[in-house]
């Protein structure tokens, strides 16, 4: 009933360039949707859109069936969450919490109840009478979601909510956003540059990058098939590896700089028609396994000179260097290598990510 | 530690002695002021000095010490002499300066604050140039609009309107930078919420702004309470005094009534005194301003 419709929307501010650009985007209803990009990309932008806190210079923007351009913000059946919390200095808790209720003119006895029921939920019942800078960061944090669930809103929008709180908490709270949206059915938008926060969070993401909308998917799709150069590189951590390499033999060989990749057989259609031409192949850490692992599928076999190791505990990234192309993988964290040795290991060629070097466009499907 | 062994090496005798003579210096004026208000006589001198005085009682002479203590100074001075009503006149004039500048330059410096419009620049600039110039400066015109224009001389009403104009530069300059340091976001999540403008600005803006606010009203309260030159020029008649006015008509060309001034003087610092006292809170907040943090 009520999902977020975002058609064509392109925004800028004065005479400069457009800060977004054709945004296409359709949330469904009770969908927890992540926006997420690098800095500056403009996410915030959108979010401040559906808001109703920015002009959409053009395009539209609906929420269920009601196109909401035009509408004021406190028309849209919105709440926002911000990354400042924006709670009322001079107010209370319970204060901060009826503001928006009083101006809507809630009977008293449903008022109470809402308060005590967002409360409850959000174990923020003790601190009902104090003011904001009484709490703690995550406390604050907690009144700012409840000043939303109050509202009983169809869409919740998030800005960057937990990037105020220290990396524990963030954790904590980010499981507890994701479970109280599950719980209140509610239309999500949550932005964030966070992209574990994206990948834990959000049924779907929205990749955006310079005003574009890169890719949107479930996070094991962005994941597993990256649109572009960007997505690929953006999603994932440590970050995917990436080879440029020439399309030889009539599309069956990939040519590195220092070694020679067979092409994975679901792509030697594709790029039989870029022979000579230059590629981008990626492959994530996982998919680069050493002797110690097992393998799946198609396998070539390259050595690696160890450049760094860094321990995460449950296992080790070693930063491997083949001729001038850098790739790292994971190891186990009992029998790391010893900076400068060799280490054997076999690329599972059919997770190859192969993106057009011109383009940054994927190849493979 | 280091904190303490600093106070050991530190010899505190002749710190305070030195702390407690600049104190003198500073308050000796005032102390001269009121041994003469409570000396219950008119002239400026504390002790009669014989033609021949010994070194003690030249000394005598400027201790302030009145030689005896009484209040017939003020008492008269409220009641025989107009005092009573010409401090009537500063308060009405003062309050509703204050009130109205405050009005006047919260609203103002709130629309310069968050929203653009032609000419947000230049009014920012014309109220900080209009600050470089002494006061006197718009005497004239200012005699001609009020006066001859308006016909408000001798009217509380129209020095009001004098000091509440004259006030608003610096009020705005004042408050705008206060709100600028409000966040946004406040605002913005009250607009979600479904505030209008207006009560964002009475319950959300203006209740945070209260320590600058506080500051900007005594300023305003203050500069109109001991305002002089352009009060004497608008009020001509003794009974539209201002209490400065009046101050000053006791030690005018023909009187010299030195123990009225000073027992007035004291009247009139006194509202000056509480306000401070009172708003003492915000003045420290105030000051420190950007405390406003979610
Ligand atoms: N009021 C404005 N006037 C002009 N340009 C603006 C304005 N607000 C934002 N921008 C520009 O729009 C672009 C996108 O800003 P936006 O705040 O949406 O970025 P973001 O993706 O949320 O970044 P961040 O992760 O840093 O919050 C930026 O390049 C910014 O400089
Ligand atoms: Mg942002």
């Amino acid at each position: 009933m009520s999902g977020v419709t975002i058609r064509a929307v392109t925004k800028r501010y004065g005479d400069n360039a457009p800060v977004l650009t054709g945004i296409d985007l359709a949330i469904q209803d009770r969908e927890f949707m992540v926006l997420v990009g690098p800095s500056g990309c403009g996410k915030s932008t959108l979010l401040r859109m559906i808001a109703g806190l920015e002009e959409i210079t053009s395009g539209t923007i609906s929420i269920g069936d009601r196109v909401v351009n035009d509408v004021p913000p406190k028309d849209r059946d919105i709440a926002m969450v911000f990354q400042s919390y924006a709670l009322y200095p001079h107010m209370s808790v319970r204060e901060n919490l009826e503001f928006g209720m009083k101006l809507r003119k809630t009977p008293r006895a449903e008022m109470d109840r809402l308060v005590a029921e967002a409360a409850r939920i959000l174990g923020i019942e003790e601190y009902l009478a104090r003011r904001p800078k009484e709490l703690s960061g995550g406390q604050r944090q907690r009144v700012a979601l409840g000043r939303a669930i109050v509202r009983k809103p169809a869409v919740f929008l998030f800005d960057e909510p937990l990037s105020n709180l220290d990396a524990k908490l963030r954790v904590q709270m980010r499981a507890e956003i994701k479970k109280l949206q599950h719980r209140l059915q509610v239309t999500s938008v949550y932005v964030t540059h966070d992209q574990v926060e994206a990948m834990t969070m959000g049924h779907r993401i929205a990749i955006m990058h310079q005003g574009k909308l890169q890719q949107v998917g479930t996070p094991l799709e962005v994941y597993e098939r990256p649109s572009n150069l960007f997505v690929a590189n953006f999603i994932g951590t440590p970050p995917m590896n990436f080879v440029r390499a020439t399309v030889g033999d009539g599309g069956t060989s990939l040519q590195a700089r220092g070694f020679v990749l067979p092409a994975p057989a679901a792509c030697r259609e594709a790029l039989a028609a870029r022979a000579g031409k230059i590629v981008v192949a990626g492959i994530r850490p996982e998919n680069v396994v050493d002797a110690s692992r097992s393998t799946r599928g198609a396998t070539a076999p390259l050595e690696l000179v160890a450049d760094l190791v860094e321990t995460l505990g449950d296992e080790v990234v070693v930063h491997g260097r083949q001729g001038e192309d850098e790739i790292a993988f994971k190891m186990d964290p009992h029998n790391p290598p010893e900076l400068g040795a060799r280490v054997p290991v076999q690329l599972e060629i059919d997770r190859l990510h192969l993106f057009d070097a011109e383009t940054e466009q994927r190849i493979n499907d | 530690m280091a904190r303490s062994r600093r106070d050991q090496e530190l010899p505190h005798a002749p710190l305070h002695v030195f702390l407690g003579l600049a104190t003198l210096v500073t308050v000796y004026p005032v102390l001269w002021v009121v041994s003469i208000a409570f000396s219950g006589r008119q002239t400026l001198a504390i002790a009669d000095v014989p033609s021949d005085p010994t070194f003690l009682q030249r000394l005598r002479a400027v201790v302030p010490w009145p030689q005896q203590w009484s209040t017939a100074n003020f008492t008269s001075v409220m009641t025989d002499q107009p005092f009573g009503r010409w401090v009537l006149n500063s308060v009405v004039v003062a309050i509703f300066t204050t009130l109205l500048g405050i009005f006047l330059s919260c609203t103002a410096a709130y629309a310069f604050s968050r929203f653009k419009f032609p000419g947000r620049r230049a009014g920012m600039m014309s109220f900080l140039i209009s600050q470089m110039f002494p006061g006197v400066l718009t005497l004239i015109p200012l005699y001609i609009i009020m006066v001859q224009v308006l016909g408000l001389g001798n009217s509380r009403l129209g020095m009001i309107i004098v000091y509440a104009a004259t006030s608003i530069p610096f009020s705005v300059w004042m408050l705008k930078g206060y709100f600028d340091t409000i966040p946004k976001e406040l605002e913005e999540a009250a607009i979600i919420e479904g505030a209008s403008a207006g009560t964002i600005f009475w319950r959300i803006v203006l209740p945070l702004a209260k320590p600058a606010v506080a500051i900007t009203a005594l300023f305003s309260f203050m500069t109109s309470w001991n305002e002089f030159i352009l009060a004497a020029t608008f009020m001509d008649k003794e009974d539209m005094y201002t209490a400065p006015v009046g101050l000053r008509f006791f030690v005018g060309g023909f009187s010299q009534q030195w123990g009225y001034f000073a027992a007035g003087s004291i009247i009139v610092s006194i509202p000056v005194v509480v306000l401070f006292l009172y708003l003492q809170k915000y003045l420290v907040s105030g000051l420190t301003a950007g405390s406003v943090k979610g």
